[in-house]
């Protein structure tokens, strides 16, 4: 192909190239405010949307994670946690055994390390100080690890910890159970902590002598990981 | 183009018109089809990645990952391979311009009618192009930065920023990219361009006239 002279003119392509890097550059270093009004916004519009799409406006609402090659699943009717370790009577509880005990609920925001944040959201369950009571901790245990069935997250806590009243073995999420993406069908809320610690999938809490840490806990994350004083973020308190 | 007895320069009536105008070199082409292919590939796999429904149905996160990084590191190498061709360069150089008539276009209501010398690309395109290249120098960049958050000591801020930055531009792009193809859809002459290389000439007088002269007087010359 033969070609002409250069064509002359105003680099127009140029500058608009340019102001367009700009601007993804300035939402990079204005992420976290802009973050936090586009999950103000998609919690408002959420509330009026039937059709679930304002779940996918960028920055607002829920983050799937896993750690391993998909969402792990299991049968509602073949679900079992065990509770067992440092314990007088290790425990096996259905769904079924989950329901028949004192419920809790709670609502609280969910923060994420990461940034993204979701207010208000409806949580019910069994709390895990009375599980443990019921098992009968140990003297010697001084920390409790969570195992996922998906067969490699783990979190842990300390034992006063585990103990609060806010940490919450979840098996109810909104009006039904807790999704498969969210961990259901049983999971673990750890509601003043990141998400992090609030193990997904959850098939045994462990009662142990000792702080073992957990899958991210390895990649640097805080052991203590209390929303607004730790990992380096200042986000308000759930 | 043989030439024509009795005549001393080729003039207008003496050289009929060509069928058809060469728009782009087969590198140009295989540019455009490489970068296109990259860019499905990461339209999919980010798809899986950030829909919920579609990440249960998919599962695999590893490897969808894993394809979306690979692809997304080798978005850059097909334009910048082109680099090294003169008429890409050319081409580069012809939509960055503006020109009296660009402007019209975008002005004018009557814009088709006005018979305004538009060059090689049109200012739609031209704009068009400088938005994908930007599209993808953010998505590259903030790509490399949720890849690499700690290895580039990014601050909580910084890598909230930049899952933001690649979402929002995602977005954006992805109404960029539909509006592309309804435009192929609609022009199957500028689609076949990019498949061929050839653009009829009366589509191209049509479209791009100022574009087709200078063709048409490069020809001249050529036979000269």
């Amino acid at each position: 192909m033969r070609t002409s002279d250069p064509p002359d003119g105003a680099p127009i392509g140029r500058r608009v190239f340019l102001g367009l890097v700009a601007a993804g550059a300035t939402v990079v270093v204005a992420g976290d405010p802009l973050t936090r009004a586009l999950n103000r916004l998609q919690t408002t519009l959420a509330t009026h949307d039937p059709t679930g799409l304002s779940a996918l406006i960028p920055g607002g609402g829920w983050r799937y994670y896993t750690v391993t090659s998909g969402f792990p699943s299991v049968a509602r009717a073949d679900y079992r946690l065990h509770i067992g370790g440092l314990v007088a009577r290790p425990l096996t509880l259905t769904l079924d055994d989950l329901a028949d005990r004192p419920r809790t609920r709670l609502i609280r925001d969910f923060q994420c390390v990461t940034g993204w944040r979701v207010p208000d959201v409806h949580w019910a369950g069994v709390t895990l100080a009375p599980l443990l009571h019921e098992a009968g901790v140990h003297p010697s245990a001084a920390a409790v690890q969570f195992r996922s069935f998906d067969g490699v997250y783990t979190e842990s806590l300390t034992l006063p910890q585990a103990l609060r009243s806010d940490v919450l073995v979840a098996d109810t999420f909104g009006a039904g159970p807790v999704p498969r993406e969210h961990g259901g069908p049983v999971r673990m809320l750890v509601a003043p902590m990141y998400g992090y610690k609030s193990c997904k999938w959850l098939s045994e809490v462990r009662l142990v002598p000792r702080l073992t840490g957990g899958y991210w806990e390895r990649y640097g994350y805080a052991q203590d990981g209390w929303v607004g004083h730790s990992n380096g973020r200042d986000d308000a308190p759930t | 183009m043989p030439k024509t007895d009795g005549s001393a320069t080729p003039t207008d009536a003496t050289m009929p018109p060509p069928e058809q105008l060469v728009r782009f070199t087969h590198g140009e082409r295989l540019t455009h089809r490489t970068t296109a292919g990259i860019v499905l590939l990461l339209t999919a796999t980010g798809l899986v990645l950030y829909v919920p429904s579609l990440a249960l149905i998919v599962g695999r996160r590893p490897l969808v990952e894993a394809i979306h990084v690979a692809a997304g590191l080798l978005l850059p190498v097909p334009a910048l391979l082109a680099l090294l061709s003169p008429e890409y360069r050319h081409d580069l150089a012809a939509l960055n311009r503006f020109q009296p008539h660009d402007w019209a276009w975008l002005r004018r209501h009557d814009r088709r009618e006005a018979r305004l010398p538009i060059g090689k690309f049109n200012p739609g395109q031209k704009l068009a192009a400088a938005a994908f290249g930007a599209a993808g120098a953010v998505l590259f960049g903030t790509g490399i930065m949720l890849l690499l958050p700690t290895q580039l000591h990014l601050s909580n801020n910084l890598r909230e920023g930049a899952t933001l930055s690649h979402d929002i531009t995602t977005f954006a792009l992805l109404a960029l990219l539909i509006g592309h193809l309804w435009l192929a859809y609609t022009h199957p002459e500028a689609r076949r361009a990019l498949r061929s290389g050839n653009m009829p000439y009366r589509y191209a007088a049509r479209e791009y006239p100022g574009w087709t002269r200078e063709q048409i007087a490069i020809r001249g010359r050529k036979s000269k």
